[in-house]
């Protein structure tokens, strides 16, 4: 799957984009953020906070109890500030 | 009509090509947001940052909702991305109908819409640093208003 992080995201993780393969047991948005928090800690501090991160899965914006599936297109972000 | 990019636009060349020849136009609201410059926080440049694909995606979808909820003759949403000085253009909205009532509604539903919605991010450079700007509880609070009953 292709994993996105976007805005202070993208600085504390240290990577705009990447690829990996749906960890074994995540299920949905939410599962796959708890295991991303487990993988550094530049993660775990971008991640920490889930209530002040939003998630888009194959661009579309969904809840934390989404499915996420192999090949999905995974976008995390913070709450958007166009206009 | 919904356009990304990075370069200005003219705001009399977007009216005129959206409304040429529409005839059963009324009236035309819109919405040009600039880079605020000045005051106590001294903002250098601003850099937006988007999210290719999905917010084009994003604003075609709430262009699409406008037009459900107002009888549009027309629509345009121009929003671009990258680096600005204070006072540079951001956003353009602009709406047509046959009566006004209709413009300025969806003109500023289509604004208030897309700041809570459209995936783009805003880097601010001051004296101080760089900092993502936060979002607004007050944008919310705008963009609650138009939640159907």
């Amino acid at each position: 799957m292709k994993l996105l992080y976007f805005a202070w995201l993208k600085t504390k993780i240290g990577t705009a984009e990447e690829t990996l393969d749906l960890p074994a047991g995540v299920a949905t948005a939410g599962a796959l953020v708890d295991w991303l928090k487990t993988r550094g800690p530049g993660f775990a501090d971008a991640l920490k906070d889930r209530r002040a991160l939003r998630v888009a899965v194959n661009r579309r914006s969904v809840g934390w109890d989404f499915a996420v599936k192999p090949g999905d297109e995974v976008a995390i972000f913070p709450p958007v500030t166009g206009g | 009509m919904i356009r990304v990019q990075r370069e200005d636009f003219d705001i009399g060349r977007e009216i005129e090509a959206l409304t040429r020849g529409k005839i059963s136009i009324g009236g035309v609201a819109s919405f040009i947001g600039t880079v605020r410059g000045g005051g106590a926080d001294g903002i250098r440049s601003m850099t937006l940052e988007h999210y290719p694909g999905m917010t084009e995606q994003e604003l075609g979808a709430i262009e699409t909702e406008a037009n459900k909820r107002w009888k549009l003759e027309a629509s345009l949403i121009v929003h671009r991305y990258g680096k600005l000085l204070p006072g540079e253009r951001i956003v353009l909205v602009v709406t047509a109908a046959s009566h006004r009532a209709d413009a300025f509604a969806a003109c500023e539903f289509l604004v208030d819409w897309l700041k809570t919605k459209a995936p783009f991010w805003k880097l601010e450079e001051t004296p101080q640093g760089e900092r993502w700007v936060e979002s607004q509880a007050s944008d919310d609070t705008a963009a609650k208003r138009w939640a159907k009953p």
